[in-house]
């Protein structure tokens, strides 16, 4: 039992130093997902047909679709599709010179070639196609005579969304976003498939080299207290927005 | 002048006709009472004055420029962009809910236009709230939350608003149908006032004692026409089609 504890609490620091991979992946997705979620919100209300339906079909893609084929598509087929690009243009004739160069050199070194950033923008686009709806639900809660009245003020539909509609329904927004984050912060565990260092790698890493089956134990403790916390800590600004109500 | 001038104006929600040939004319100064049985486009109407709703087809002129001429709902003319927007603007808008922004004060709720649209400094569209907060009898609430307000401070909140963006002309809708009865006497006491000002004003509304002290016209709308136009003391005597009548009737107290 000692030399459990023991154990365990070496492999702390490995673990915990993957933690802040978790939580740094977590909040860059959910925050960056915010934004294009309001994007993709107001796009799903947009009065122009197009933008609705292209918004509309991304949603449709990114929720109807698995998370991880979402990912290895980007790490894996987007990186060698832009890669196959450069081999083109370098081995073209006709597209030689610095630009060209430059341009190829670009495209074989992109971001995606780095995990975490890969993963970071798979989930992006994924949890922005789950925020959009929530933001579009929350949007469509305000009473339609708050628009009105701005517009009869001669505030554009912009001004209306920015500084009337939009304020109003993020106090509704909260909830299920931070909802969503505690989701996202146990969803980030499939990264591991792709071998970013995160804590569910970490933990995978261990049991394998240490031939040892207990680092799932603090493995899940560390994710557990985390959803916890921060629960706990939207809770609280949950009832602090209540109160300006 | 001729501030506001309808023609031929229709209007419909899929098969629903709403607005069938309406054709009005309001003076400078004039106050219009309109009245009719619900679903007569009332509403519509003056919605689509200040083009919360699009016409099907018509012209809409204010003060004597055109606004917007459609035919079978597409634009054939329309003013020039600074034009257009400076012609809405004429036209301030109060609503039977009030539609106060319930995230701002009141003084914000009346600052905001000012300061966005016209581009005037805090301070100054400040100094303008107050006096309006101060001529609608709510000085004492200007940091006060929309929320926290009667229904007939809302909308007395609502009238400052509107009348922060200078218009000459007001339209009401319904402004004090949805306020408990002793209320009323406060929102119709401000917009005596505006009338007696000189404000020109488009008032849909069953209160029959404003229509018959203030109103210089009242318009008896029924399925989407205008039925009867004339003074107050005529439509309320003498009605001369029986459907306005028949309206009277229903809501006059015998
Ligand atoms: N956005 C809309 N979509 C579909 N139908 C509508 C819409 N707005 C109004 N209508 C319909 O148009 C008709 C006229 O409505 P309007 O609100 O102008 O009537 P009103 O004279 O103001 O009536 P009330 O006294 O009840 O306010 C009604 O039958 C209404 O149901
Ligand atoms: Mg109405």
């Amino acid at each position: 039992m000692l030399e459990a504890l023991q154990k365990i609490w070496g492999w702390l620091p490995a673990l915990l130093e993957s933690t802040a991979i978790t939580l740094e992946l977590t909040a860059a997705s959910v925050t960056t997902a915010i934004f294009l979620g309001v994007f993709l919100a107001l796009g799903k209300l947009s009065k122009k047909r197009v933008i609705r339906s292209l918004s509309s079909a991304y949603v449709f893609f990114f929720r109807g679709t698995p998370l991880l084929l979402q990912l290895f598509f980007i790490y894996y087929t987007v990186q060698k599709m832009l890669q196959g690009v450069a081999v083109s243009i370098t081995d073209n004739p006709g597209l030689q010179g610095w630009f060209w160069d430059g341009f190829a050199n670009a495209l074989n070194n992109s971001p995606l070639n780095n995990r975490f950033f890969a993963a970071y923008f798979a989930f992006s686009l994924n949890i922005a196609a789950y925020l959009a709806e929530i933001i579009r639900a929350a949007i469509q809660s305000i009473p339609k005579g708050q628009m009105e009245a701005a517009r009869s003020l001669g505030l554009t539909y912009g001004q209306g969304m920015r500084l009337i509609v939009i304020p109003q329904a993020y106090r509704r927004m909260v909830p299920p976003v931070c909802n969503e984050f505690v989701m996202v912060l146990k969803d980030t565990s499939l990264v591991s498939i792709i071998s970013l260092m995160d804590l569910t790698y970490q933990t995978r890493q261990i049991s394998t080299l240490r031939e040892s089956q207990l680092v799932y134990i603090p493995a899940m403790l560390i994710y557990l207290v985390l959803s916890a916390f921060f629960t706990i800590i939207f809770n609280k600004i949950e009832k602090k927005l209540a109160e300006h109500e | 002048m001729v501030m506001v001038q309808t023609e031929s104006l229709f209007k419909s929600f899929g098969a629903l006709h709403v607005l069938q040939d309406i054709n009005v004319t309001v003076q400078q100064g004039e106050v219009i009472c309109i009245i009719g049985p619900s679903g007569a486009g009332k509403s519509t109407f003056l919605r689509s004055l200040n083009q919360l709703e699009t016409i099907d087809s018509g012209k809409i002129l204010i003060e004597e420029q055109l606004l917007l001429h459609r035919e079978s709902n597409a634009t054939v003319e329309r003013a020039s962009k600074e034009d257009y927007k400076r012609l809405l603007l004429q036209m301030g808008m109060v609503f039977q809910s009030f539609n106060l922004f319930l995230h701002k004060t009141v003084l914000q709720n009346i600052t905001l236009a000012p300061i966005q649209v016209k581009k005037i400094s805090k301070e100054q569209a400040e100094e303008t709230a107050r006096n309006l907060l101060d001529k609608v009898g709510l000085a004492e609430k200007a940091d006060e939350y929309p929320s926290r307000l009667s229904g007939g401070q809302q909308q007395r909140v609502a009238i400052a608003r509107a009348l922060s963006m200078e218009p000459k002309i007001m339209l009401f809708d319904e402004p004090t149908s949805a306020l408990d009865p002793e209320l009323v006497g406060g929102v119709l006491a401000v917009m005596k006032q505006l009338a007696s000002e000189g404000m020109t004003m488009l008032v849909v509304s069953h209160e029959m004692g404003f229509a018959r002290e203030v109103a210089d016209r009242v318009l008896f709308m029924a399925d989407g026409i205008v039925a009867e136009d004339g003074p107050p003391e005529e439509i309320f005597t003498n009605p001369q089609n029986p459907r306005t009548r028949q309206f009277l009737n229903s809501v006059l107290p015998q």
